[in-house]
């Protein structure tokens, strides 16, 4: 399956397990991902891709089971909400743990995301898993705002138009677009139902998304903290910079997913209204606007994008189009341009613990990513326009010129030259690792960059 | 998820052995516990269950009339029996019966006609129109026995909707009734 | 590596903290009250519920309605905890009657729901202590937060009160003190008869708040449980890879 070697399946000759292993080569696929051979130096900041493994599951578990209960309809749906919260035996639970799952598989996917970015799991030869990545995210936060959509509060409501009414702003196609997407001439109840079937699809294209994702890892390998790749070149190499997946990782990665269903249950339990709003829980009225309509918050960033474009900029007076189309373009630029970062980042090594210039910009990026969430949350008023604006300034700047430029000007530190070599630096084993290649660093092959 | 226990050979196996066991254990435990709502939440919801009785106002029903009325889901017919209906059903000897049972929700009672009256002293015959065989509504006043028939596969019951050809098993089952009041039935 | 712990944390804890700036909408008094129903162990206290049923019928019912509300789960343990003679008793009471198909009208059953009150044009109370930021003390800041002024706008008088965005409230004060008569014999004052509705409509709000909780103080320890366990394994089973012979 991949391309790095690893003990291969065996069934006894003439079994049952060989029998059937003839046929459906299972037993060998479960060997492989049980057996992968898995960086021993993988730090706790590589967890969250279990994590959003199992609150994928959690979410399709818990969604199939709330729409057991879930009606559409302009009057039913909230009622069906309510009837779930208080009749269906633990309702509440498998709502508010539907509810705040989001949330969570949010968090980790921005973990995962950040994580990627620092240590250059983007370069080659893994573009095509970190693109697959970014399709799940684009995908997710489709999925979470139709989800939102469907309790059919006043938050849902307006958040439907606003959200949809973007679309009207592409030139010529925009209105009838529009139209076409609600179903009516107006958000409705039409748009309510379309919302309900293609949030009930898009996991299942996550899903699927996911297990191309796993499969391009599974072919390249992770990455790990040094950037440096594993030796693949025997067997015996493999074994000193890996372990087996199981049961060493898997434990690891099970330790992590329950403190982190800790601080889920936490709010499930005890705060399971804290990260929703309360007029999502004032049934949808198509004639009265909430005072402050916010998204939530894992939108706030790119909804802060949206905002910053205003009419008022040099750059829109130069551009073809208004204001409206380009917080538009810009809020889906501010997503897409990750696709772009493999070829964006010029640097020779991966890991940004060996890059001393670009490791300030990534913080300030991840600081940037927080003042964009919590200026989104923010009235579009007073200073506060201004502060979306820079931020969305330093987003795409990071991107387009941080990325490129600081890669070729950086020296970078020197790395060691195995897996193996780092991870017995750090645990302090043996006094000489004779496996370690002594001679220049730069022409490992795994420290070429991307082009 | 996890494997934990595993092929780990090295110095100490009894204290690994248990902390693994013990948090294997857990974890089942974990995962047993987390499947139980996702079953639970199938079952009746606290709104269904809060309609498991009902009053019926039968002022209106005359002899030989029969009014459907729905009860935790299902049809339930409400019968006055004529004169000529009561004495076929009690002609009728129990050992002509396929079941001798009364099928109430009392239970235990054989299966003559007073033992499946609403009040033995009046005309009131309450089932559940549900037949017994695979769950159509029968019809009534039809079939060999001039009670009810089923159209599905060929049920006949009699007046005292008692099962006497066909592949229904049983009677038509009587639901828990009681006369609250000269004119109001109540079910459940 | 440090810094990368650092960053990793700063994500998770950031987004965790990043939220309550949504909560922060437009800045009005909130009294400082305490309910029995706050933190991970509080519980409704039931005569509270029982006294707030009574001021909700009472006084509060004309204009509000309460539609998502079944007689039923007055019941509730761990609610209002009436018994179902009780219910009934209210229903008669209250003269709450359901219409059926030939519009005829017949007492409501314990399985009907409190009506919807159109008429007021006042918000629907199933789930105002959910649908307001502040929740049950923002109902209680409205109800003792009248200042006493008044002022005339196009024909509508408005109440000045200062927990009311803006300071202007449509609603003339609903509660004086003295408003209902409690039948469990508590001098009914402004504070007692506002905190005891504010109670009540948490409970109508959020009626599953206790069985929630007690279920979370449950899975919070089994998982700490789990987690140590966990952190154990983990420790024991990397020994040999970080520590080889």
């Amino acid at each position: 399956m991949g391309n790095i070697p690893q003990d291969h399946y065996e069934p006894k000759p003439n079994s049952t397990a060989s029998w059937i292993e003839d046929r459906l080569p299972i037993g060998g696929l479960i060997s492989h991902l049980m057996n992968f051979p898995t960086p021993k130096n993988l730090n706790w900041a590589y967890v969250f891709g279990g994590i959003l493994v199992l609150f994928l599951v959690i979410q399709i578990i818990t969604g199939i089971v709330l729409a057991m209960h879930y009606q559409v309809g302009d009057e039913a749906a909230f009622r069906s909400v309510e009837y779930i919260m208080r009749d269906v035996n633990g309702g509440w639970l498998l709502r508010y743990a539907h509810a705040n799952g989001a949330s969570f598989f949010f968090i980790a996917v921005y973990a995962h995301i950040f994580r990627g970015l620092y240590y250059g799991s983007y370069k080659a030869p893994r573009e095509l898993l970190w693109i697959i990545g970014v399709l799940i995210y684009v995908v997710m936060m489709a999925t979470a705002f139709m989800g939102y959509v469907l309790p059919w509060g006043q938050m849902s409501f307006w958040g439907a138009k606003v959200i949809t009414s973007l679309f009207g702003a592409i030139p010529v196609v925009g209105d009838s677009l529009a139209i076409w997407l609600w179903g009516g001439p107006a958000v409705g109840e039409a748009t309510l139902n379309r919302m309900f079937s293609l949030h009930y699809l898009l996991p299942f294209i996550i899903a699927g998304l996911t297990v191309l994702h796993i499969w391009a890892l599974h072919h390249v390998g992770n990455t790990n903290p040094t950037g440096v790749e594993i030796r693949k070149d025997s067997i015996e190499n493999v074994k000193k910079d890996t372990v087996p997946f199981t049961p060493f990782i898997a434990v690891k990665d099970l330790y992590a997913i329950v403190v982190f269903l800790i601080a889920f249950a936490f709010f499930v339990f005890f705060a399971p209204n804290f990260l929703g709003h309360p007029d999502n829980y004032i049934e949808a009225n198509p004639l009265v606007t909430p005072a402050h309509i916010v998204p939530e918050w894992y939108f706030l960033p790119f909804y802060a994008i949206l905002r910053a474009i205003t009419d008022d900029l040099w750059i829109m007076m130069i551009l073809p189009f208004d204001a409206k189309l380009g917080g538009v373009l810009a809020m889906f630029g501010a997503i897409a341009i990750l696709a772009f970062v493999p070829w964006l980042d010029t640097s020779r090594v991966r890991s940004t613990d060996y890059r001393p210039i670009y490791r300030w910009w990534f913080l300030i990026l991840v600081i940037d990513f927080f003042v964009l969430m919590w200026v989104g949350a923010k009235p579009a008023e007073g200073i506060y326009p201004t502060i979306s604006l820079l931020g969305t300034i330093y987003w795409f700047a990071h991107f387009l010129i941080v990325l490129p430029v600081v890669g070729l000007i950086e020296r970078p530190k020197p790395r060691p030259a195995t897996v193996e070599e780092a991870f017995n630096a750090k645990h302090g084993i043996g006094g000489d690792s004779g496996t370690a290649k002594t001679d220049g660093k730069a022409d490992e092959p795994a420290m070429q960059p991307a082009e | 998820m996890a494997h934990t226990h595993g092929t780990t050979d090295g110095e100490e196996p009894d204290r690994r052995d248990i902390l693994f066991l013990a948090t294997g254990a857990v974890g089942a435990v974990g995962v047993a516990a987390s499947v139980w709502p996702l079953i639970d939440q199938m079952n009746p919801s606290a709104a269904e269950r809060a309609l498991s009785s009902i009053s019926v106002d039968v002022s209106g029903v005359e002899v030989g009339q029969q009014i459907t009325v729905t009860f935790l889901k299902s049809p339930v017919f409400i019968r006055r029996l004529t004169e000529a209906e009561i004495t076929a059903a009690n002609e009728t000897p129990l050992s002509d019966l396929k079941d001798q049972s009364a099928q109430t929700a009392a239970g235990g009672a054989d299966a003559s006609l007073e033992n499946r009256l609403a009040d033995p002293s009046r005309d009131f015959l309450v089932m559940n129109g549900v037949c017994t065989h695979l769950g159509c509504v029968p019809v009534g006043e039809a079939g060999d026995f001039g009670g009810w028939f089923c159209p599905c596969h060929g049920s006949h019951y009699d007046t005292a909707g008692r099962i006497r050809k066909g592949p229904a098993p049983t009677n038509l089952p009587i639901p828990r009734v009681t006369f609250t009041d000269e004119d109001t039935i109540r079910l459940g | 590596m440090k810094p990368i712990h650092t960053l990793a944390s700063a994500v998770l804890i950031a987004s965790l903290t990043a939220t309550p700036v949504l909560a922060a909408g437009g800045e009005v008094y909130t009294a400082d009250v305490d309910f029995s129903f706050q933190g991970p162990f509080g519980a409704y206290d039931r005569a509270a519920l029982q006294r707030g049923l009574q001021v909700y019928q009472g006084i509060c019912a004309g204009c509000h309605g309460m539609k998502f509300v079944a007689f039923r789960t007055l019941t509730s343990d761990t609610g209002p905890g009436l018994t179902e003679d009780q219910v009934n008793a209210f229903i008669a009471e209250a003269g709450y009657e359901i219409e059926d198909e030939d519009g005829e009208f017949a007492p409501a059953k314990t399985y009907d729901y409190f009506p919807e009150v159109k008429s007021a044009g006042a918000p629907d109370m199933s789930l105002l202590a959910k649908a307001r930021p502040g929740g049950a003390a923002h109902i209680y800041s409205i109800l003792t937060g009248y200042t006493g002024e008044e002022k005339e706008v196009a024909g509508t008088i408005l109440y000045g009160n200062k927990a009311y965005p803006g300071g202007w409230i449509n609603m003339a004060p609903p509660l004086y003190g003295d408003d209902v008569e409690y039948m469990d014999g508590t001098e009914a004052t402004l504070e007692r008869s506002s905190k005891d509705v504010s109670e009540f409509l948490m409970w109508a709000a959020e009626p599953k708040m206790v069985e929630r909780k007690q279920a979370g103080v449950r899975n919070m320890a089994f998982l700490i449980l789990f987690a140590v366990l966990l952190y154990f394994s983990n420790k024991k089973l990397w020994k040999r890879v970080k520590h080889p012979k």
